[in-house]
């Protein structure tokens, strides 16, 4: 069992011919059902939505406000360390990047969680490049150790691993795991992945079922957008989201959108995705999964942040560096990428509680 | 019907309307929400509680004249929600608990056998037990036998505001379940909860159709008044209803021909 087959099917079909196909009574009726189907979603993400997209919003906010309530989740990343043996085309840790490699010793990690902690998060979310013979799985379980003191919540964003290796994380007080696809077009990862332990497409498809398998609560899944057209990606996101549902139904099963964002490298996306794709594809996975998460980053700008709260996110980064010991360390350290929200912990909520959103600091513990 | 007084885990209340905390858009609401609904019994998922939280916390907005009922959402074994209890009466949020063991996230169902051995090991452990659960007969009676000081099911799944989907199945537990029935999730609007009460229902619990409102403490008295109206009609003993007229030529008038005959 696994998405690959799923995938398999579905990868032939085109689907800019399928939306193309679309028209506006088959918006409309995929807008009317309860229960969409992925043809359904199809419809909703095609060009054919876009004059329906206010309609499509309205029900996606009412779905959000049944389900969620009027509260977003907060969270912060913490990069534990940037040494990577991946060439992603795309990220600013790659590499042959001429960046300074550090990671963090026990005592930098609790200072760095220490300042976090004093924000008032209790949900975080670390990360490492991809040099499992440096941040090895027990320098990230030493970290866990250290952060299960600050923290009620621990999601991991690193190298994709097998299911004992989340095991072991997990035992270790890890309870969510956030990896992306970055693209679902085989012959662009492989591009876009010339070389390292990334470049095997088939391990990272198959990640977040292992982690579901290995027993985490929640698990993230995306793509990153601008790499390839983001409709296709979106629809297959969407497709391997909704099996993760049905083959892992205690699994809480997330997406996160996060957009390329510049980094220290000259990698330039080649395809734009807008402001009205953003809240088209986050309207259209509210309505066809009403209770799957929704995840948008720091990478968005305050402006895009504070106008999509009402249309179906449910976590949201607050307060973001994307450097290693970021909080804690001197700043000369690189950031894989630019973050474009900068507000504080303290700032993002209160815009949130003056917007009647009711920023959800704590979601679990380890009981 | 002053004297209505719901005796439930040995507390006398004075509402059969209980409420939530969560989904709010601000927590500062809730005082406003206990006092519009009358509501004596709250329930708060502790996940989301953090005793030593230096941002603001659910607890300090939940008046102290409220009877806590914390509930074990997000726990996905048994396991888990007795770890969530012992951890509330543990913190001070007393003995009352409120079991829910979802192990599908897709539609929020309860696990009925989750359920059942959670209930078992913290009834004996001296807690009131509140289990949440689909409407079914032979989880309710495994429940009885448990300990359990009331039975919780669902009017339709978490945060749909369908209303009394499964009404027939809800009517057999309060017709043969000797224990207070606690009808929760589901309810919409203020007139599903009247139709739970009319129909023998002990108490309601809504939270997402008063939380999720455009006025709370509004929706919060509307529901109020409708758990108290299918209250009082309930003990009234609404007339009978019928879908047959009286019959112009009757099929056993004949009895009454007869005797006149001899």
């Amino acid at each position: 069992m696994s998405f690959f087959s799923v995938f398999e099917q579905y990868k032939k079909i085109d689907i800019e011919n399928l939306s193309g196909a679309i028209d506006k009574h088959a918006v409309l009726r995929s807008l009317n059902k309860n229960t969409l189907s992925i043809d359904d979603f199809a419809a909703l993400i095609s060009k054919s939505a876009l004059p329906y997209l206010e309609q499509i919003a309205q029900k996606s906010h009412d779905i959000f406000r049944r389900y969620f309530g009027n509260t977003i989740q907060l969270f912060t990343p913490m990069y534990l360390s940037n040494y990577c043996n991946n060439r992603c085309l795309y990220c600013g840790f790659n590499h042959d990047a001429q960046i300074k490699r550090y990671q963090m010793s026990l005592d930098e990690v609790e200072n760095e969680a220490r300042i976090i902690a004093s924000t008032g998060l209790k949900h975080i979310l670390i990360l490492t490049g991809d040099a499992q013979q440096k941040a090895t799985i027990s320098y990230i379980q030493s970290c866990c150790d250290v952060l299960k003191q600050y923290f009620s919540s621990i999601s991991i964003e690193i190298y994709a691993l097998d299911t004992k290796g989340y095991e072991k994380l997990i035992q270790s007080g890890v309870d969510g795991l956030t990896i992306y696809q970055e693209t679902y077009n085989e012959n662009l990862y492989d591009t876009l992945h010339p070389i390292g332990p990334k470049k095997n497409y088939r391990f990272r498809l198959d990640a977040p079922q292992r982690g579901a398998e290995a027993g985490m609560r929640s698990v993230t899944i995306g793509t990153l957008l601008g790499l390839a057209d983001w409709r296709k990606d979106i629809f297959f996101t969407a497709l391997h989201a909704s099996w993760l549902e049905n083959h892992f139904p205690e699994t809480e099963i997330s997406i996160a959108l996060p957009r390329i964002r510049p980094y220290y490298g000259s990698y330039q996306p080649e395809y734009q995705v807008t402001d009205q794709d953003m809240v088209q594809m986050i309207i259209a996975i509210r309505v066809f999964l009403p209770r799957c998460g929704i995840t948008i980053s720091t990478r968005e700008s305050e402006f895009f942040r504070n106008n999509i709260i009402k249309l179906g996110v449910t976590k949201m980064s607050a307060g973001s560096t994307t450097a290693v010991g970021g909080h804690s360390l001197s700043n000369m350290q690189h950031n894989q990428f630019e973050i474009s929200d900068k507000r504080s912990v303290s700032q993002m909520a209160a815009y949130l509680e003056n917007n009647n959103i009711q920023p959800l600091f704590k979601d679990w513990e380890r009981f | 019907m002053h004297n209505d007084i719901f005796e439930i885990g040995g507390k006398k209340l004075s509402s059969r309307l209980f409420i939530g905390t969560g989904k709010y858009a601000s927590d500062s609401m809730i005082p406003d929400v206990c006092k519009s609904t009358g509501a004596c019994v709250i329930t708060v998922a502790l996940r989301r509680v953090d005793f030593n939280a230096i941002t603001d916390n659910v607890m300090q907005h939940i008046p102290s004249h409220m009877q806590l009922m914390p509930n074990t959402s997000g726990a996905r074994t048994s396991d888990e929600a007795i770890r969530i209890a012992r951890l509330a009466r543990a913190t001070g949020c007393g003995n009352w608990i409120k079991i829910e063991v979802i192990t599908d996230n897709k539609y929020l169902l309860p696990d009925g056998y989750q359920t059942a051995k959670a209930t078992e090991v913290l009834t004996k452990e001296g807690f009131a037990v509140f289990p949440y659960i689909n409407p079914d007969l032979y989880v309710a009676r495994d429940l009885v036998n448990a300990g359990a000081v009331a039975i919780m099911p669902l009017g339709a799944p978490i945060g749909t505001n369908r209303g009394l989907r499964t009404e027939e199945m809800i009517q057999i537990l309060i017709d043969d379940i000797d224990l207070p029935i606690i009808v929760d999730a589901g309810i919409g609007k203020p007139s599903h909860a009247c139709q739970a009460m009319e129909a023998g229902a002990d108490a309601c619990l809504v939270n997402t159709a008063i939380a999720t409102s455009e006025d709370p403490i509004r929706m919060g008295k509307a529901f109020a008044e409708a758990v108290r109206a299918g209250r009082n009609a309930y003990l009234a003993k609404a007339g009978g209803t019928s879908q047959l007229a009286s019959a112009s030529s009757p099929l056993t008038g004949f009895i009454h021909n007869h005797e006149g005959q001899s």
